[in-house]
């Protein structure tokens, strides 16, 4: 019997802020996996600490909420040692760009084969409306008393510079095409970054649904908005790297079309590449067996609890002889 | 004499400290020491591990404990090893040998040479003067400039070693290049620098010939040692030759001659506690092991990683271990926690520092009862403190790390043996109760190595506690966090049918959904906490603690860790003269089996806490578990472990009733 949306529904109350893109967010979750027709049980959701970190609550599926910014090294622990799970990561912007930093750039270097969005509202919301790494430069949204001192970073930028194999934004309010994106992220062969543009309507009173749909710059003629927003691929972009020596030249592209920010904000996929080896891969090439048999699923005992392992090999090799 | 330098004026601490430090009244065994050293980077390690490779395979017991700087080239480091006929897991103070490759280790340890005892020196060395030595650090200098003018001794090696011949000293000077350049010569290789880096093979073969060993024993070991280097290993069996016969022809008035026991039939094993935990672990079914680079932790993961595709006993299945070097100890602990929730053995091995940035993953893992075991070599501490020497001063933190009150198991081996016992003790204890367990090592156990009969597999067992079936899972609504007797609810692993279910670092409820519900809270709470009570229910006695010595005896030793060696050698040795005394080693750590310990100290006329920390910690626990006060401690924290020597001295200056309360330790180099 096909799924449908409701099966990944839990009977938590979504204690998200009304008018939040995380509701819109969690539905086109909880639809993208209805479509790509996986059980509860084959997902499992990480996540860190902050509004987004309540998501795994909400979805019936395996979920680990875990520590501030460290949602990315449990999740790759998670994947590596059951490689058949779809491990799907998700935090926030502060939560993967301020003190997940490490892990993000670094989690890019191992192209493990899984998910990661980020629900990016240049605010830290959880605590109270504070400037997140991605708020731009001398912003001043409602809770924080100065403007932005500091520059906002840009993940895309960072996720092309690190490895990530598949680099996409996603706006929550275009929730069909954030589904899209989610689908494919999750079917991408390596380590999917999904950037997904999120007002919060609490504490970020510049970057609002209003400001990304243009509805704040109305034609005074038409009375038609102008969004900001706009998609990659309705502008014959192409992302996809297709042979090795295209790898630089399409992160190039990217880094451009990343660059652009105010009055275009491009979402839809920056970069993908499936032709670099996947962390699977490489572990693959030292342990051949790995995917058949990974560390989750080998026995190491009998019925009766006797190891099985031989450690002869390391014993002949301290051997007192 | 050193070993009791108590509430000393520094003036006192600098005598002793130079002094010989052998006691008068020590007539223990203590086998034949010898110790090599130079500057880092120099083979030093290599030297030690021919030599103790040698002396294994001769059927000698072999101790072995390796003292470096935190640098990588250039800065003092010494092997000290002991050989006997007897099982052996410590060092004593005195050095009969001492292959020095330059002159700053005679300098170092002129003062730990015995009577009678040798010191092979490079001759083209002994004009060296003293204060000149660039790598000797400006507090030895004053102390050591003091030291030679009490004595009289002149400015320079020679004058050193003429002292060193005035107190009974052998001194062999011998020039190395000179043995080098017949090295090259007879294997026609070119005179160039680069023979320097045999001069560790040449100190072997100088020692070897003076002790009179059997020289093919020799070359057996120092092709095992060099067999992944096999193009040296003719260079370097050529060294030894020649080194050896020049001693043979020069020098015969050494009176400790090393003999082959030919008495040894068990079959044994010569290894670090680096690798008996490494082995441990793969044994013990670890198949994620992350880390992240710190010393003296990591030769653990770099030995697994080697050895990283195993075999099995069942037929066509190969297993192996993913090894994972992270960016950081923050994702080593919590990867290793992520891992573990898929139902793998799961581990990270870190030392202090690493340890710190750990805890807060370690609170996640008590939060959500992950069986997930952190190897954490001790070192010296506060902060980065002695990166590369010992200590035993984060018990407490090991204990109390993380915010928040949470069960942990915390073990502690004694020595070598116990590192691999425990290693897989840690996984079943981890699996069994579903909590963090810690299993503390300390530098003195990872860098030391010795020789140790072949591990007893057959006796282990491996426990993966309670855990559902998926039959049973799709019978109805599964509860990962469920209230029961135990506090030990069945796990389900992530991915199994029927049993999704979730964690939270917030509180939560059976489901492990977000609950701040004040009676799901003390539930929870209560929960979680009554573990330490089923752990103490659980684990056999033997396990958690040792005793040594008669039941009931009147003065009783109280400690843990790597001090057991030198502790267990002389109570032995005290008891032999008719000492009433007994040492009880504490191995479970936390939670403390109180139990046990009140049997045994309980009635204890004289307690004395003997550890390597400033503070006495375990002492501290407990005198806070069980009230029992100990009368007399003995600490060391110079970031050298305790010898059997200061050990005998310290607790034997207790039993004659000259001890005050607390005795500071000091030896060492």
């Amino acid at each position: 019997m096909a799924l449908k949306w409701q099966d990944y529904k839990t009977d938590v109350f979504v204690d998200w802020c009304p008018g939040c893109g995380n509701h819109a967010i969690l539905a086109a979750v909880q639809v993208a996996l209805s479509e790509l027709g996986l059980e509860p049980h084959q997902v499992v959701f990480v996540s860190g600490i902050g509004c987004s970190g309540k998501l795994p609550h909400f979805v019936k599926a395996y979920g680990v909420h875990t520590l501030h910014g460290r949602t990315l090294p449990f999740a790759q622990g998670i994947k590596i040692s059951n490689p058949d799970l779809e491990v799907i990561a998700v935090g926030g912007d502060g939560d993967g760009l301020g003190i997940g930093v490490g892990h993000f750039v670094n989690a890019g270097r191992r192209n493990i084969d899984m998910v990661y969005m980020i629900h990016d509202n240049g605010v830290y919301g959880l605590t109270k409306g504070q400037a997140s790494p991605t708020l731009k430069f001398g912003l001043k949204v409602k809770s924080i008393p100065r403007e932005n001192i500091n520059e906002g970073i840009n993940p895309i930028m960072i996720a092309l510079s690190s490895g990530y194999t598949f680099v996409a934004r996603g706006y929550a309010f275009h929730t069909k095409h954030l589904k899209d994106l989610i689908k494919q992220a999750v079917e991408h062969k390596g380590l999917a970054f999904l950037d997904i543009l999120q007002p919060c309507p609490t504490y970020n009173d510049v970057n609002t649904k209003d400001w990304y749909e243009g509805i704040d710059r109305k034609d005074p003629d038409t009375g038609i908005s102008k969004p900001r927003i706009y998609r990659l691929e309705e502008t014959g972009y192409d992302p996809v790297v297709r042979n090795e020596d295209e790898k630089f030249v399409k992160i190039v592209a990217a880094m451009e079309k990343a660059r652009e920010w105010g009055d275009r904000i491009p979402i839809g996929i920056f970069y993908k590449n499936e032709l670099a080896p996947t962390f699977q891969d490489r572990i693959g090439q030292r342990i051949p067996f790995y995917l058949k048999n990974p560390p989750a699923k080998q026995r190491i005992c009998d019925e009766n609890g006797v190891p099985i392992t031989d450690i002869n090999l390391f014993i002949k090799e301290v051997k007192a002889e | 004499m050193a070993a009791n330098a108590v509430s000393a004026s520094t003036k006192q601490l600098v005598d002793e400290y130079f002094e010989s430090s052998s006691g008068v009244d020590f007539h223990m065994d203590a086998g034949f020491n010898w110790m090599a050293g130079g500057p880092q980077g120099s083979g030093v390690d290599t030297a030690a591990n021919i030599l103790g490779k040698a002396c294994a395979i001769g059927g000698l017991h072999v101790y072995g404990r390796r003292e470096y700087h935190s640098n990588i080239k250039g800065m003092h480091s010494y092997f000290h090893l002991r050989v006997s006929e007897k099982e052996i897991s410590a060092n004593v103070d005195e050095v009969d040998l001492l292959a020095a490759f330059d002159a700053e280790t005679v300098v170092r340890h002129v003062t730990e040479v015995v009577q009678e005892g040798g010191i092979i020196v490079d001759s083209r060395q002994l004009n060296t003067r003293i204060l000149e030595i660039p790598s000797l650090p400006l507090e030895f200098k004053s102390n050591f400039s003091q030291f030679m003018e009490k004595n009289e001794i002149g400015e320079t090696l020679q004058d050193l070693l003429n002292y060193a011949g005035r107190k009974g000293i052998h001194v062999f000077p011998v020039a190395y290049t000179d043995l080098l350049y017949q090295v090259a010569d007879s294997l026609n290789l070119e005179k160039t620098a680069k023979l320097n880096r045999m001069i560790n093979v040449v100190t072997v073969g100088l020692s070897f010939g003076i002790l009179g060993y059997e020289i093919n024993t020799v070359k057996k070991a120092l092709v095992s040692i060099f067999s992944e280097k096999s193009k040296l290993i003719d260079m370097n069996v050529r060294a030894l030759e020649i080194a050896y016969s020049y001693a043979q022809m020069n020098f015969r008035t050494f009176p400790f001659p090393l003999k082959i026991e030919k008495s040894a039939q068990e079959e044994r094993v010569l290894l670090s506690g680096n690798q008996a935990v490494a082995i441990g672990k793969v044994l013990g079914g670890c198949r994620v092991q992350t880390y992240y680079p710190i010393t003296p932790a990591a030769d653990e993961s770099e030995f697994i990683e080697a050895h990283e595709i195993l075999e099995t006993k069942e037929s066509g299945l190969n297993a192996g271990v993913v090894v994972v070097q992270t960016e950081d100890e923050i994702a080593a602990v919590n990867m290793a926690s992520g891992a573990a929730l898929t139902g793998v053995r799961a581990a990270t091995s870190t030392s202090g520092p690493g340890f710190s940035l750990m805890v807060e993953g370690l609170s996640w893992a008590g939060m959500n009862e992950v069986p997930l075991v952190i190897t954490y070599y001790q070192r010296g501490a506060p902060s980065t403190g002695l990166p590369t020497r010992h200590g035993q001063d984060d018990l407490r933190f090991a204990i109390h790390g993380g915010h928040g009150e949470f069960p942990r198991i915390v073990l502690a081996s004694g020595d070598i043996s116990e590192c691999f016992y425990d290693a897989v003790n840690a996984f079943n204890y981890a699996e069994m109760f579903q909590l963090p367990v810690i299993h503390l090592i300390d530098k003195a156990l990872a860098n030391s190595f010795q020789t140790l009969k072949v591990f007893d597999t057959k006796q282990i067992r491996i426990n993966r506690g309670s855990v559902v079936s998926e039959e049973m899972l799709s019978k109805g609504s599964y509860k990962r966090f469920a209230f029961n007797e135990t506090g030990v609810s069945p796990r389900a692993y992530l991915g199994m049918k029927g049993g999704v279910h979730w964690y939270t670092g917030d509180e939560h409820n059976e489901l492990g959904h977000i609950s701040e519900e004040p009676l799901n809270r003390t539930l929870m709470m209560e929960k979680r906490m009554k573990k330490l009570n089923t752990v103490l229910k659980e684990i056999p006695s033997s396990e958690k603690i040792n005793y040594f010595g008669k039941a009931g005896a009147e003065n009783i030793i109280v400690s843990w860790g790597s001090p057991k060696g030198a502790i267990v050698e002389a109570v032995g040795e005290l008891i032999k003269e008719g000492f009433n005394i007994g040492f009880l080693q504490v191995r479970l750590v936390h939670p403390l089996p109180v139990n046990e310990i009140v049997e045994i100290m309980g009635n204890a006329k004289h307690v004395i806490d003997i550890e390597m920390n400033y503070s006495g910690q375990l002492g501290g626990i407990i005198r806070e578990k069980t009230g029992i006060l100990h009368d007399y401690e003995i600490v060391k924290f110079n970031g050298r472990p305790m010898t059997v020597t200061e050990v005998y001295d310290a607790v034997k200056f207790v039993l004659v009733g000259k001890a005050p309360k607390r005795q500071v330790l000091t030896h060492g180099a």
